[in-house]
């Protein structure tokens, strides 16, 4: 009986929060430009939208080089932090560890209303990098939660290992830090860019009239009516995160990463 | 090589960059934003430096009371059913395979981190009336005619729960899966049906969790911003909503900076909160 039970609390809530997505879905490959759920007829046509239609390509680009260059720039910023905070005794620095952390605890349009009245106010409103910037420190909590995992798991005697036989502090982490903490950086790298190519409300504050992301072109969309390229392109953002964050899963310890401690009963 | 307190310039080396980003672009802006809650608004969409205290006042308006009140009832109640579901998923989730955990976290952290934009458009599709679930309701003979689902209070309700499960799970899930197994185990073998022993045992030995997890979740929902629109009729906006559209639709920069201001207090007073009772937890 119990089983039962277990067994169909996971089928409602995998129902949950799979229907809305499989109904997207079937639309998505309706043959004819209809909002029509079971599709009528089938084409992937709406697929190949999405790059040939040159609108949905460019915002299609510009997410895709915002969550690329942002992620990048967020790890830039955690890395030397979190290297910084393992390796020394400061224990005021640990304030930039809570700024990093701060954008993200606090609802989003706060970061966007302060990035649009400092952008407004130095003159640099619409400027497509100021969005790599606020995404990059919007973000950049991800990289920095995932790096501080990541050298808290590092065995210190190594470090102590490689001094001793005379190594410095560039070639020890260079050599022996580095390729330990590389699944978490890749992972936290990960995590800032599907969130990037997601993000809406900040993107859209800085500079949603100069440069259309793709959440900023398909709810532009949306207010004009239906397009079956906004289904296509939801099911391929869903696609993209799901891809990535079992790669994440297959290469890293996601339990771990996700706050439980190294788990090794299966 | 030892952990040392830092001696010359070089040792605070690495934390210029990181450093500077934060203080120029978060701690400025955040700055920007508090003065700029203080100018005086000129017709025409520009503020002029000045100190003034009227944009806080229009805080006292019954309109802005009415948003202001209906925002944080919607997330109270997001976070409740966010809780109520996640708490028992969440343990049933922690006694899986590691296989089959790694499986649903990774279809967990592909929701989560799903746009707001994408989130409204699949439940707006959901819930329409020429593809949506009415059908369904009308094929097994519960319904006349397809009905439209939205916009209406349920649907912004449906879509934020939505929004927020995802998220309950993952922040539920550490303390759950560190919890000592052998209190279940204990509780079983003294005669207690499963589900008497999550309610007599698991719940109350997760009580600091599951509060701290409410108010999480209650933040993470005030800052929904496009599914009250998606999904909702006017009367169903938001503070976030609120404050963009005064930002960007009404040029009215301070009066939205004063609001943004006023949820970060509401907001941080909640932080510390959460962060008492955490203290709370552990000594306990």
């Amino acid at each position: 009986m119990m089983l039962w039970l277990r067994r169909f609390y996971f089928l409602v809530i995998g129902l949950f929060l799979s229907l809305p997505l499989i109904v997207v879905a079937g639309v998505s490959v309706n043959a004819k430009q209809t909002l029509a759920f079971p599709p009528q007829g089938f084409s992937l046509s709406w697929y190949g939208e999405i790059f040939s239609n040159p609108e949905w390509r460019a915002a299609l680009v510009a997410s895709v080089v915002l969550a690329t260059t942002s992620a990048a720039l967020a790890v830039l910023i955690a890395l030397p932090l979190s290297w910084f905070l393992w390796r020394r005794i400061a224990p005021w620095a640990n304030i930039f560890q809570v700024l990093g952390i701060a954008p993200f605890t606090l609802p989003p349009v706060i970061t966007a209303l302060g990035l649009l009245t400092f952008w407004a106010t130095t003159g640099f409103y619409g400027q497509p990098w100021t969005a790599v910037i606020g995404h990059a420190i919007f973000f950049v909590t991800l990289p920095l939660v995932t790096l501080s995992l990541g050298f808290s798991a590092i065995d210190r005697s190594f470090v102590e290992a490689a001094a001793t036989m005379g190594a410095d502090d560039r070639t020890v982490f260079r050599t022996v830090v580095l390729p330990l903490i590389l699944p978490y950086l890749v992972s936290g790298y990960a995590f800032a860019f599907v969130l990037s190519l997601n993000e809406y409300i900040v993107a859209y504050m800085t500079v949603g009239f100069t440069l259309e992301t793709l959440p900023i072109k398909i709810f532009n969309a949306l207010r004009y009516g239906y397009t079956p390229t906004m289904a296509s392109v939801t099911i391929l953002f869903v696609a993209t995160a799901a891809v990535i964050f079992s790669l994440v899963a297959k290469f890293g310890d996601l339990p771990k990463l996700l706050g439980a401690m190294a788990s090794d009963d299966s | 090589m030892k952990r040392e307190p830092p001696q010359t310039v070089a040792d605070y080396g690495p934390l210029f960059f990181p450093a500077g980003m934060l203080l120029l672009f978060f701690v400025v802006p955040f700055g920007t934003m508090i003065a700029v809650s203080f100018f005086q608004r000129q017709e025409g969409g520009f503020y002029t430096p000045a100190f003034v205290l009227s944009n806080y006042e229009r805080f006292l308006s019954a309109f802005f009371g009415g948003v202001l009140g209906f925002s944080l009832m919607l997330a109270i109640t997001v976070a409740i059913c966010c809780v109520v579901l996640a708490l028992p998923f969440t343990y049933l989730l922690s006694r899986l395979t590691r296989r089959l955990q790694v499986f649903w976290l990774v279809a967990l952290l592909s929701v989560l981190s799903l746009s707001e934009v994408i989130i409204g458009f699949a439940w707006s599709t959901l819930l329409s009336r020429t593809a949506g679930l009415s059908n369904l309701l009308v094929k097994i003979g519960l319904l006349d005619q397809p009905v439209a689902l939205f916009p209406s209070f349920g649907a912004v309700l449906t879509g934020m729960v939505y929004q927020a499960l995802p998220y309950t799970i993952l922040v539920l899930y550490p303390a759950i899966v560190r919890l000592d197994p052998t209190l279940m185990e204990a509780a079983r073998t003294l005669g207690s049906s499963p589900i008497r022993a999550f309610f007599n045992v698991l719940v109350p030995a997760l009580r600091n969790t599951i509060m701290a997890t409410l108010i999480m979740v209650f933040i993470f929902a005030l800052g929904s911003y496009l599914l009250p629109q998606i999904l909702g009729r006017p009367q169903h906006w938001t503070l976030s909503v609120l404050i963009t559209d005064q930002a960007i639709y009404q040029s009215n920069m301070p009066f939205a900076a004063a609001m943004a201001v006023f949820l970060v207090l509401v907001t941080l007073g909640l932080v510390a909160l959460t962060l008492l009772i955490g203290r709370k937890g552990e000594k306990a």
